[in-house]
């Protein structure tokens, strides 16, 4: 895609999305503005200016868009946002999982939901303030890290598809944020130094295990070491995740007296596994289904790359594969504290080759 | 004030243009110095322009010049009616409020207030599929309540599909409970006359008849004494306090005063644009529909179905090809929401969504109702498959 296209700027709000749209602009886009309502009650998510749900979010992001001078429509995603995002972290939660609601918001609404209805309404394209960049070689778009290590997203949007990343522009993969928010500054958009969105949008006290026990209740249960024998209580395994420390309140020592760790929580019997350091090592890592934002690798074929594991976690040196279903990391070195439910993404230097969502560690 | 040109402007009924008349009463009003309320000979001046204007708009409303309480809004003054009759008739053991399924949200909301932290109990009479309350249903309400009932209140033409509610009739069967009619669509567009209908309460506004925003009244039969919503200087009878917006009710009368010169030729101009709209649209769109009865309606409001569309769409697409409707009402992010008026006249959530309000003024002509004609077809098949949505058959 090239040339002067019709957009849809998805706008939280926020400094990013305003400056995004404000460069679509500049680049002799037709732009129009567009701020997701993500929640049927905008009170309900979250109040302050932080979120990306609110009232006053959809305010600011309709202040930016007269100071860019485009049009600007809210479009209600409440439903998709409920069943697409919400629904499934509870769902994964609920299975002993630690989901990251973030990939999932790129995955089912930003890049799925609002991009095909623009689509449909005749635009070519989405652009959102996300960090990363995309590159067209020989034809193919891929997409890649942003010049910005600290704000980097491309691990959140690696659950996109080539098409869908054909049908998004990421304008400011090329800038640090100190620059965007001097950028918008210059712009005249008040939006810049309005804060970074932090924590989950739809859990307004940014207290996730009280927003899960409201809604999956408290049911105690036990604390067992790796053989079985009974530590301590807790209520609600799915307020854990491994590699947790804190929060396990147990008082029987170790025979070393070294911290104990959540290895692994056990939804059916309500179980959470508690054991040493040594004993969260990770070696290798199975996700599916694996998503490739680009070329897709060849069938059971050993790779070289990067595995990351985390939002803003170290690139792993990595061996990995594709057998037909599951992508496969064998890490070069051990990782601790992996939590299934995870997103992998598999990266070729700065290249989003592809992601999966973690099934096991060993 | 007039409509940018470049644009097609079809939501009169959201607002209209401010008339010739009215810009040059409120423009001549912004020169005066003066409180309407001070004792002295500037003051005076001002209160004289005033009351002459208090006296226009009671000729146009049909009532006495000392029902006419000026407020800021109609949802002011919606409020003020509601919560005030309510008050007043709790003080006497009435506790139920009768209302129709679907008023504007001025009225309804109050009212779901009144029921949530003053106990009131609230019937809400149904209307049928053409869009007209369903008398028999209220006769029955009132025979088994009268006694209990505070105040009804019945809109008089609904604001998203248009349709005129029979009011005669309802006073008729309220007999001596109070009935308050928002009237803020119909007032200078068809007859509304306050005295002949037998109203103790009803709301109109200035901005829906070519005068300035901020400016609007209750009227309220003189000696009904209602509970003030401000208290404050006492003005208007004690029921609204607040210093008079002098200028907006100047301009107020003047725009009322010339609607009614312009009431019938306007009426039959806009009524044939509508007509014109209908046809246009529905050859356009075979399987589109217009809802609520077209015949008892307002000259130029008009909504229509285009099954299996998304409104959001359909607005944004239309906006970008220069041409201005309206969805409904939006909440206060701006979320549209799904049409409480459509779903009390029997459309499933999904037909509601699929509705468009068209509303004619004085500044439409049949060429750009041509122009929505040339687009509508292709809007809605975008919209279409950017909503998804299965159609019945």
């Amino acid at each position: 895609m090239s040339g002067k296209l019709k957009v849809i700027a998805a706008m939280s709000g926020g400094v990013d999305s305003a400056v995004a749209a404000a460069r679509a602009v500049e680049a002799g886009h037709e732009v129009i503005g567009v701020h997701l309502a993500l929640s049927s009650n905008p009170q309900k998510y979250r109040s302050g200016a932080r979120g990306c749900c609110t009232v006053e979010d959809s305010h600011d992001a309709r202040r930016a868009a007269d100071v860019i001078g485009i049009p600007f429509y809210i479009w209600d995603m409440a439903e998709q946002f409920h069943a697409g995002v919400v629904e499934n972290f509870l769902s994964e939660y609920q299975s002993g999982r630690t989901p990251n609601p973030c990939l999932r918001c790129n995955e089912k609404i930003k890049f799925e939901a609002v991009l095909v209805r623009a689509k449909a309404l005749g635009f070519d394209a989405v652009v959102t303030g996300h960090y990363a960049i995309t590159k067209e070689v020989n034809g193919v778009k891929t997409l890649n890290r942003a010049v910005d290590p600290e704000k980097d997203q491309s691990y959140v949007l690696a659950v996109l598809t080539a098409d869908q990343i054909n049908g998004a522009i990421f304008p400011l993969g090329d800038t640090v944020k100190d620059d965007v928010r001097k950028e918008a500054q210059a712009r005249g958009l008040f939006v810049a130094n309005k804060p970074d969105s932090h924590d989950i949008c739809f859990v307004p006290s940014g207290d996730n295990a009280g927003w899960l026990r409201e809604r999956l209740g408290s049911e105690v249960g036990p604390i067992v070491d790796q053989s079985g024998k009974e530590l301590g209580q807790h209520n609600g395994a799915y307020t854990f995740t491994i590699g947790q420390r804190r929060g396990l309140n147990l008082t029987v020592p170790t025979p070393k007296g070294e911290p104990r760790y959540v290895l692994s929580i056990e939804p059916k019997t309500n179980t959470v596994v508690v054991g040493t350091h040594e004993a969260l090592a990770v070696n290798k890592i199975v996700g599916q289904p694996p998503i490739w934002c680009g070329p897709v690798p060849d069938l059971n074929k050993v790779y070289k790359g990067f595995a990351q594991v985390r939002a803003h976690g170290e690139p792993l040196p990595t061996k990995y594969q594709f057998d037909g279903t599951h992508l496969i990391a064998d890490l070069d070195q051990p990782v601790f504290g992996l939590a299934t439910g995870q997103a992998l993404v598999i990266y070729e230097d700065d290249r989003v080759v592809g992601s999966a969502t973690i099934s096991e560690t060993f | 004030m007039a409509v940018d040109s470049s644009q097609i402007y079809f939501d009169h009924a959201a607002t209209t243009p401010m008339v010739q008349p009215a810009i040059d009463a409120l423009t001549a009003q912004l020169l005066k110095t003066g409180n309407a309320s001070s004792l002295h000979s500037t003051g005076r001046s001002i209160r004289k322009e005033l009351e002459e204007a208090r006296e226009s708009i009671a000729k146009a409303a049909g009532c006495s010049a000392i029902d006419v309480i000026f407020t800021g809004t109609g949802t002011e003054a919606d409020n003020l009616a509601i919560k005030g009759l309510y008050w007043l008739g709790a003080k006497a053991g009435k506790n139920i409020i009768i209302t129709s399924t679907f008023e504007h949200h001025a009225v309804m909301d109050p009212i779901k207030w009144l029921q949530e932290h003053e106990g009131a109990t609230v019937i809400e009479i149904p209307v049928s599929k053409t869009g007209s309350l369903d008398l028999p249903a209220l006769q029955a309400a009132v025979t088994q309540h009268g006694a209990k009932v505070a105040f009804i209140s019945i809109i008089h033409a609904n604001n998203e599909i248009g349709t005129v509610q029979p009011i005669d009739q309802v006073v008729k069967i309220a007999g001596d409970i109070p009935v308050h009619s928002d009237a803020v669509q119909s007032f200078g567009k068809i007859d509304f006359n306050f005295n002949q209908l037998g109203l103790t309460a009803a709301t109109i506004s200035a901005h829906k008849v070519g005068g300035p925003l901020g400016v609007a009244a209750l009227i309220l039969k003189k000696g009904v004494n209602i509970e003030p919503v401000l208290h404050g200087g006492g003005q208007e009878r004690d029921i609204r306090s607040g210093t008079f917006n002098a200028p907006g009710i100047i301009a107020f009368a003047a725009a009322a005063s010339n609607a009614m010169i312009h009431m019938q030729a306007r009426d039959a101009k806009i009524r044939k644009l509508k007509s014109f709209l209908i046809t246009k649209v529905l050859a356009a769109v075979p399987d589109a529909w217009v809802n609520g009865q077209s015949e008892n309606s307002l000259p130029g409001v008009v909504n229509i179905t285009f099954p299996g569309s998304d409104n959001e769409g359909l607005l944004l697409l239309l906006d970008m090809a220069g041409i201005a409707c309206s969805t409904g009402s939006a909440c206060s992010a701006g979320v549209h929401r799904p049409s409480h008026v459509l779903m009390a006249i029997g459309l499933t959530e999904d037909e509601t969504t699929s509705s468009l309000r068209f509303s004619l003024g004085d500044s439409n002509t049949e060429e750009e109702i041509d122009k929505l004609a040339s687009v509508i077809a292709s809007v809605v098949e975008k919209s279409k498959s950017a909503a998804n949505k299965k159609v019945s058959n």
